[in-house]
């Protein structure tokens, strides 16, 4: 690991200054992603700047409804939360399907979403890799592809993101509040990770020295009728393979609106807007659902290891609908 | 580069300077000679360094030292009052919680972090009704418990155990 230096943030403006105005410099957060990747040798930052103690950690009711997360709040914290919990419970659930409690009680909600991919190939610096070292090639591509995309990649790169949570706050039409140099920004959360393209090294669309202070989650009543299913290898602590977060309006056994989102299939969050389309105003049948799934999943495009997460994908999103839709009304 | 910082171990105030890039564990560990959390896979994947920090469970190997100065941490070794065991540790004595005992610690840090969330009502992905009273099944602790690692195995017996010592 190289060394660097430490520097712990009395503000959020200096703390935005001194990382902008510093190309090897980074935001800590709990470290929980960076740290390993400065053993692994993936990131060599020359300056941390620590920005756990800024006051951004808590989760407040918004004046007009919804909710506004600070990003220090930590994923344990926001799972318990009760205004989580009861408003959001698509939210708290993906929140508890990532890591482990222990993890949970470090990582914060800016670093969650800022966490990079597990492909098995960015994470070994001995191969080549388009997200790590741009220009040296895929490996995943004609490697061991059960873990990747299978949406929305591109012949450079076909890792996803791991995040449970951003993919609940996908669905929920998250927004982020973003502080640069020159003020604050709004970032829609599904415009906020990018599909790989020709640069996959970048993540997101956050410039060098920006800096995530909350995340706002509008006011959504049906929400209460909500759900996060996380398909894994093992019955804890593993990474999606496929995952679904939803939330379901109902009238009179009609899918009134509807949020649907998907993870573990692409290089971001998957906003399922094709299958909402075919959903509003649908009856609330499974035969609607698999309808919409399928319209979903059309542009699918399987590897040579993971065609599996096609009909894991839709028979999860029935599976999710389908269960919503029985739930008594709330 | 190096930093002077200060942490309450055990009950016991240590100061010490670290390179930045020392993490937690290993301060703990290299530099301070409290061997309790131990160091398994140093990637926050098996739980073994896990301990309570500032009250609760957490991994120390993804912590840089540098960033936890002035923190409060408790080892599996300072849970004891004196000679006096922790219940937990009581129970995964009287239950054979362990075969090695490489992984204990961690499992006993993170039981006793876990059986405080539990306390405050803090749902799990197992957890059916979010607002609803915790019951502490079976499922409940195996899931609670899912970022403890045992490699040899001795799962069955750290449920009975976690289960004794919440009971």
């Amino acid at each position: 690991m190289n060394p660097f230096a430490y520097e712990r943030a009395a503000d959020a403006a200096g703390a935005v200054a001194r990382v902008a105005g510093h190309p090897g410099a980074a935001f800590l957060g709990a470290g929980t992603n960076l740290v390993d990747h400065m053993k692994l040798g993936i990131a060599h930052p020359e300056l941390l700047v620590d920005v756990t103690r800024l006051p951004f950690d808590r989760v407040e009711e918004r004046q007009g409804g919804g909710v506004r997360i600070g990003a220090a709040v930590r994923n344990s914290d926001l799972a318990a939360h009760p205004l989580i919990r009861s408003r959001y419970p698509l939210l708290a659930q993906a929140l508890l399907a990532g890591a482990s409690g222990q993890l949970r009680n470090l990582a914060t909600t800016g670093g969650n979403l800022l966490q990079r991919t597990r492909c098995v190939y960015f994470q070994d610096v001995t191969t080549p890799c388009n997200k790590r070292a741009p220009g040296t090639g895929c490996s995943a591509i004609d490697g061991y592809t059960r873990d990747h995309a299978i949406l929305g990649a591109s012949e450079h790169c076909v890792a996803v993101h791991p995040s449970d949570m951003a993919v609940a706050m996908a669905a929920l039409d998250a927004v982020l509040v973003v502080l640069g140099k020159a003020g604050e920004r709004r970032i829609p959360l599904v415009d906020f990770h990018r599909l790989p393209g020709d640069a996959p090294d970048r993540d997101t669309v956050l410039e060098h020295g920006e800096l995530i202070t909350a995340v706002e989650l509008p006011d959504l009543p049906f929400a209460t009728r909500s759900a996060y299913r996380k398909v894994r290898d093992r019955a804890s602590y593993a990474f999606a393979l496929v995952s679904v977060a939803a939330a379901l309006d109902l009238r009179d056994g009609t899918v009134r609106d509807v949020r649907l989102a998907l993870g573990g299939v692409a290089h971001k969050p998957w906003r399922a807007v094709r299958a909402e389309a075919a959903l509003r105003g649908a009856p609330a049948t499974p035969e609607s659902f698999r309808r919409a799934a399928d319209a979903e999943l059309a542009d699918a495009k399987p590897l040579r290891d993971n065609a599996f997460k096609v009909p894991m994908a839709r028979n999860t999103i029935v599976a999710v609908l389908r269960d919503l839709a029985m739930e008594k009304g709330r | 580069m190096d930093a002077r910082i200060t942490l309450q171990v055990d009950g016991v105030e240590r100061s010490l300077t670290v390179d930045t890039r020392t993490t937690l564990l290993d301060a703990l560990r290299d530099r301070l000679g409290v061997m309790s959390p131990k160091k398994g896979c140093d990637h926050g994947q098996c739980g073994a360094c896990t301990v309570l920090l500032d009250g609760r469970r957490a991994t120390t190997c993804l912590a840089f030292a540098v960033a936890y100065d002035g923190a409060t941490i408790t080892t599996a070794a300072g849970l004891a009052n004196g000679h006096a065991l922790h219940p937990v540790q009581e129970a995964f004595l009287h239950q054979d919680g362990f075969q090695c005992g490489y992984c204990t610690p961690g499992q006993i840090c993170s039981a006793v972090g876990m059986l405080d969330e539990v306390k405050a009502g803090h749902p799990s992905h197992v957890t059916r009704d979010l607002t609803a009273a915790v019951e502490l099944t079976d499922d409940e602790i195996r899931e609670r418990m899912s970022g403890n690692l045992c490699r040899c195995g001795a799962y069955v017996n750290i449920v009975a155990a976690i289960r004794e010592a919440a009971s």
